[in-house]
């Protein structure tokens, strides 16, 4: 609970890095920084994009996990077929929760894991066979899929299957999309490349797919692209955009569909939410159709007003009025959420450490709850994340690319914060230590986080976590006296 | 030889991409800007330059195209 000055965040991280050897030290100070509102360039003060080390506990995802598990798992009437050994699947399955409607096994396939099990026989002799004999049965037992997308493991591509010709095969034998996507896990540093492989493989074989068809377009046709539904996420923001009298014509990739994507070129303006994941597609549509596209941020009324605002100047007055319409309707809300949970909230810490977008996006949501952000860092982010993380955040705070388990420990146990945002893996160490934790991936099973809506659910969730009384609890009672006498001694 | 594109900035400048290397920066100056002949050398603010062949002034940005590492920023 201490706000710790340049020079002592900057000691802070020297004294860290100190057990590490000369030469891991030297490629991880690269990576840890105090955030300097005077820099204007990020990769001056942080490296990112980079392998990890060797021997450290990463929390990063690989290039499989980015694109099955995130761009492409959720468009929910295909099927993804993980081709390769059971694991990468089965372990991921239903994981990000990402919400979509539907009958689960008939029309949409979202929380279902298809897999070709791969076994020794297949990496000696090849699985081209077993996956054409697949995608035959996943066209018997689910006839009403749109298309089958296959997912690689790491096998295929130290194999080399060419699962190239048996998706074309199978594509003209189905007359269904089926599209090969060559996101073996092994493939760049972090789950970044992945999201990068799934925007290209959409790109060729999906978004030009009905070019030149008749399209019923308004002038209000916007798409959302990079927003995963995860616990209705995209509903939240949706309801917002079409309140003020845009017209949502795809979600990417939360809840949405084939058809979505293959329409998504008629639209007039993306807006990006997940910049780090889709803006590969979004500068391809801004290339090909001439399709502006621009960022946005729905977390906390703050950032959800300059956001509404923002995308209404790029329509008429209809719409601007649209928007200033909606913010009004819903500040008695906001007004009332502040009210309940701004007191109990006010001053409290919190420190970061999750993927994509919301180690920034978040920010603004805290603020709104009189909360600061102290100290965050991404898994995969790039240099343009941190461009744009570094004006979000506080001079001075602390700022981590692809923290090892050991960094992330350490500068909790010395920052002190109230709130730690983070994942399920390091749920239960800052618990144990006695910090709430809140998974900022998943929502810690709550949701949605996005829009008006999202910040109720978001205050109440905050606040359920710090106000739990458990943590003043985390010393058993025969040990409490020894505590006291110990304290009294010295 | 890289793949770069080309985008118009909010603010009127051009803004650098290279996919390959996610890397984004503003082009601080470029050599030929006229109608018919665009292009040459570009220099980026981030310290690095590349060349792209001289054309004429494409009608609609954003714009692919080939273009050659001079000088890169130290990364």
């Amino acid at each position: 609970m201490t706000t710790l000055s340049r020079a002592e965040t900057e000691a802070l991280i020297a004294e860290v890095l100190e057990v590490y050897p000369e030469k891991a030290k030297k490629d991880r100070a690269k990576h840890l920084a105090v955030n300097d509102h005077s820099v204007e360039q990020s990769k001056k003060c942080i490296t990112s994009n980079r392998k990890s080390l060797p021997g450290v506990m990463t929390i990063r995802g690989c290039a499989y996990a980015g694109s099955k598990g995130v761009v492409w798992g959720p468009i929910k009437d295909m099927v993804h077929i993980s081709h390769g050994p059971v694991g990468c699947g089965q372990y991921s399955r239903a994981g990000r929760r990402n919400y979509y409607v539907g009958t689960t096994g008939v029309d949409s396939f979202g929380t279902m894991n298809f897999t070709s099990d791969f076994q020794e026989k297949d990496i000696v002799f090849g699985g081209d066979k077993k996956l054409s004999k697949l995608i035959e049965e996943v066209e018997l037992l689910f006839p009403l899929a749109r298309g089958i997308s296959v997912q690689s493991e790491c096998p295929i591509g130290l194999i080399g299957d060419d699962i190239e010709a048996v998706s074309k095969k199978a594509a003209a034998a189905t007359g269904k999309p089926v599209i090969p996507v060559r996101c073996e896990g092994f493939r760049g540093v972090s789950q970044s490349l992945g999201h990068h492989i799934a925007n290209d493989a959409i790109r060729d074989w999906v978004l030009d797919q009905r070019d030149g068809q008749e399209f019923a377009a308004t002038p209000y046709d916007v798409a959302i692209i990079g927003d995963y539904n995860i616990g209705g996420d995209a509903w939240a923001s949706r309801i917002l955009l079409e309140e003020m009298g845009l017209r949502v014509v795809a979600q990417w990739s939360g809840d949405g569909t084939l058809a979505e994507m293959m329409n998504t070129p008629k639209v007039k303006l993306n807006l990006l939410h997940c910049y780090r994941s889709m803006n590969y597609i979004s500068r391809h549509m801004e290339e090909k159709y001439g399709i502006p596209w621009m960022e946005y941020n729905f977390f906390g009324p703050t950032k959800i007003i300059e956001s509404l605002r923002n995308i209404a100047a790029f329509f008429d007055d209809r719409i601007k009025e649209g928007a200033e319409r909606v913010i009004a309707r819903y500040q008695p809300m906001v007004d009332e959420i502040t009210a309940k949970y701004k007191p109990r909230l006010a001053g409290k810490k919190v420190m970061l450490y999750v993927g994509g977008l919301r180690p920034r996006h978040v920010i603004g949501a805290y603020e709104d709850l009189g909360m600061e952000v102290i100290g965050t860092g991404y898994e995969f982010a790039h240099n343009d994340d941190y461009d744009r993380t570094m004006k979000e955040m506080g001079d001075a705070t602390l700022l981590y690319d692809d923290v090892t388990g050991f960094e992330l420990e350490e500068f909790v146990k010395r920052l002190k914060p109230d709130l730690v945002g983070s994942g399920i893996k390091e749920k239960y160490i800052f618990q144990k230590m006695g910090i709430p934790l809140r998974q900022m991936h998943s929502w810690d099973y709550s949701g949605p986080y996005h829009g008006y809506d999202g910040f109720a659910i978001f205050a109440r969730d905050m606040d359920i976590a710090l106000s739990n009384p458990v943590w003043s609890k985390l010393v058993p009672p025969w040990q409490q006296g020894v505590v006291a006498e110990a304290q009294k001694a010295a | 030889m890289a793949n770069i594109m080309i985008r118009q900035a909010a603010d009127g400048g051009l803004v650098f991409y290279l996919p390959k290397r996610d890397l984004e920066a503003s082009v601080s100056s470029i050599e030929f800007d006229s109608p018919e002949k665009w292009g040459g050398e570009l220099k980026l603010d981030n310290g690095g330059s590349y060349y792209i062949e001289p054309i004429a002034r494409p009608p609609r940005l954003p714009i692919s195209l080939r273009a050659k590492r001079l000088g890169a920023a130290e990364d």
